[in-house]
């Protein structure tokens, strides 16, 4: 064992020793600090994890969408303008949605209906996401019914539930054929919700949209760059809650910080003192300085982040699940696929780490170069 | 035994489950290639275009398919939805393509 | 040996408060031997005595050491001494540490913690390893009874402790030369006795002791070799016995 090792060892635990001596303040300290990482960590973990799966799943989403507006609101869009856009050059097909939402008073909850391109139901039967099954408490094989635009209720047969994994994108979804869409919401002939547009080209998308506007200018195209761009800026640090609880844990560090850089206690002056003058360099206790914040800082993001991450990919984010439910009475169980994001994480690490060390370090500076002297006279 | 060493020790288990986490997450995606795969393909197939978070309003379900008046289109005065109002976005104004100029001329 | 050339120390100088404690003292401190300043309050006894013992820097004059093992002259010093006035803070550090063991009229302990972990306080941040500090404090505790007070906290000591644990305390880095600030003020004649007892041991071990005190049972001792008496920060008389 070598002289440097020892040093710090030896002064460590002096440390750990001062630490215990105050133990109801810094294991309250430690608690907190503990939390609101492990809050900030949960939520870096979250939404890079969601971030990444949308990344990864709207790959697959439709080049352009094209929506026809009316008097500023959302309308149906004429099949024929399918047909037109179909000609377009780059544009190599076309495909009507038909899909709308449902709202079932019974239950409370939203349903998102479909009618699939292919792969169609038989009529009367409906395909639905595990979220609608375990809403309505229905296994396959059971029957739902919705009540029609017309007022008369419509009875389905539940022929398939979609499995658990995939409730991130069909928990929702109700799929039937297209004679019980019509039931349901009477759409009127040659309408359909909106146009999905695959091109050629993926560099050609803006090009393609620009002369689908033209062409229609009641329409809106948009392009899968903006639905991937939406799902980049979800859960923005800029937004509403996130501004919240990012401020909240930044006022939680400046406050940890502010309480050490505030100066030392008589206390600490007069051991300072005294080590000093039984031998200790200013290094010496600078270096105990060190180790004390380092402690708490070091303990609190370690476990902190630990925490986070088996609260996110182990418990599903249940602490969340609560806050972000809203009025949603349909809600997703995250089952995320682990994803840890290193640049974050790491300013996660000098945010709540590194000012919080120098803190304990740069008051005891002064206190630390004082003349050995002073502890004579005390 | 010493105050250093079992702090050592417990900051030393503590940094070894962090590697760990980060093993555990590459390995896991890893692993989840499949099911992602399967997902993805749901997503083509139905040609969705949106994840179904919030389910409580149109612009929080499709918040892609939504735009900035959305959330104002039941009445001005609606209740935002709390708290995924606040959590999700509508897609920039670059989701307009610019209006051809020809548009501006109006047939007399 | 230590010798102290026209050394002065004025604290606060070039403000209306300053104010000289030791003014232009000359003196030799012999090894070996039992050196006591003698003086009343305010005679700057306190002020010589962290001079000599490297714990702050004279205003004006020479403070030399010589025949002090230190670390950073290994093999050692220059027939004249060296003048530690102007040595870096670093260097004196390693000087006091290791050649002078302090006794503090308040003694100095830190609250809080244990006898056994103030007496290897001093030691910490020389780099030894821990088990081999704890031997030597708890056989120094042994040599003055304190034993079942090990894993005490220091609060709960009484003053005769306390005074053992200091003088444990500064025997940790087994200096050559040690040096008490009135020890006796908050003892009783029984546990003043009982210090010039140990003081008188630590002697015949070959340490330096330097003493300051306005207390009769420590400067009529006849275990005191020199005695230096004091007045307004300036040497007085000088007795040398036996």
């Amino acid at each position: 064992m070598n002289a440097p090792v020892n040093r710090h060892r030896n002064i460590l635990d002096f440390a750990l020793s001062s630490l215990i001596r105050r133990k109801a303040k810094n294991l309250s300290l430690l608690f907190v600090y503990t939390l609101i990482v492990f809050v900030i960590a949960s939520l870096i973990f979250f939404v890079h994890a969601l971030k990444r799966e949308a990344a990864l799943l709207l790959e697959g989403a439709p080049g352009i969408v094209v929506q026809k507006m009316m008097a500023g609101r959302h309308d149906l869009i004429p099949v024929e303008y399918a047909r037109e856009v179909e000609k377009m050059r780059g544009v190599r097909k076309v495909t009507p949605r038909y899909w709308g939402y449902y709202y079932d008073r019974a239950f409370g909850a939203n349903y998102t209906l479909m009618v699939p391109e292919a792969g169609r139901p038989r009529p009367g039967s409906v395909f639905i996401g595990s979220g609608v099954a375990e809403n309505q408490r229905v296994k396959a094989g059971d029957f739902i019914t919705f009540g029609a635009h017309d007022g008369l209720p419509l009875l389905l047969t539940v022929e398939r539930i979609f499995p658990a994994e995939s409730e991130l994108v069909a928990a929702d979804l109700v799929l039937m054929d297209m004679p019980d869409f019509q039931s349901m919401f009477g759409m009127p002939e040659g309408r359909a919700t909106d146009l999905a547009v695959t091109v050629a080209n993926p560099r050609e998308l803006a090009t393609v949209a620009r002369k689908v506007a033209g062409r229609f200018p009641d329409s809106r195209p948009i392009m899968k760059s903006e639905i991937l761009r939406t799902y980049d800026a979800i859960f923005d640090w800029r937004g509403g809650m996130m501004v919240v609880v990012l401020g909240v844990a930044l006022i939680s560090f400046i406050i940890f910080a502010w309480d050490k850089a505030t100066g030392l206690s008589a206390d600490e002056r007069r051991e300072i003192g005294i080590l000093k003058s039984v031998g200790w360099e200013t290094s010496d206790v600078l270096l105990l300085k060190f180790w004390e914040g380092a402690v708490i800082s070091m303990t609190a993001f370690l476990a902190g982040v630990l925490l986070a991450y088996g609260h996110v990919f182990f418990f599903s984010a249940a602490l969340f699940a609560h806050a972000l439910k809203g009025w949603s009475v349909l809600y997703p169980e995250f089952r995320l696929v682990p994803a840890a994001d290193g640049y974050q994480l790491s300013v996660l690490f000098f945010l709540s780490v590194l000012p919080y060390t120098v803190a304990t370090i740069v008051p005891a500076w002064l206190a630390a170069t004082v003349d050995p002297d002073a502890a004579m006279r005390s | 035994m010493r105050k250093s060493t079992v702090f050592l020790s417990f900051t030393g288990i503590n940094a070894a489950l962090f590697a760990i986490m980060l093993a555990h997450a590459a390995m896991s995606q890893d692993a989840a290639r499949a099911l992602e795969e399967r997902r993805a393909e749901m997503v083509r197939e139905l040609m969705l275009t949106d994840l179904c978070i919030f389910t409580e309003a149109r612009y929080t379900r499709n918040p892609s398919m939504a735009d900035f008046h959305a959330p104002f289109q039941d009445h001005p005065g609606a209740l935002e939805h709390f708290p995924s109002g606040s959590l999700v976005s509508p897609p920039s104004p670059g989701a307009y393509p610019p209006v051809p100029a020809r548009l501006h001329e109006r047939p007399r | 040996m230590i010798e102290l050339t026209d050394v002065t120390k004025t604290f606060n100088a070039g403000l209306e408060s300053r104010f000289t404690a030791v003014d232009g003292v000359s003196l030799a401190i012999e090894p070996g031997k039992v050196t006591v300043l003698k003086g009343p309050s305010g005679s700057g006894k306190t002020t010589l005595l962290s001079l000599i013992g490297c714990m702050s820097r004279p205003t004006s004059g020479r403070i030399t050491l010589r025949g002090m093992r230190t670390g950073f002259l290994p093999d050692g010093d220059p027939p004249a001494g060296f003048d530690i006035s102007s040595l870096p803070e670093r260097f004196l550090t390693e000087i006091r540490r290791t050649g002078f063991g302090f006794i503090f009229q308040q003694f100095g302990l830190v609250k809080g913690i244990t006898a056994l972990e103030n007496v290897m306080l001093p030691a910490y941040p020389a780099g030894e390893d821990m088990s081999g500090i704890r031997n030597r404090a708890i056989g120094l505790m042994g040599l003055f009874d304190l034993n079942r007070h090990a894993d005490a906290k220091v609060d709960w000591l009484s003053g005769g402790e306390l005074q053992r644990v200091a003088i444990a305390r500064a025997l940790i880095n087994d200096p050559s030369t040690i040096i008490a600030d009135e020890p006796t003020a908050h003892l009783d004649s029984k546990l003043s006795r009982e210090f010039m007892e140990v003081a008188g041991r630590l002697n015949q071990d070959g340490k330096t002791v330097i003493i300051a005190s306005h207390d009769p049972i420590v400067f009529d001792s006849p275990l005191v070799d020199t005695v230096v008496e004091m007045r307004d920060g300036r040497v007085t008389a000088t007795e040398k016995r036996a």
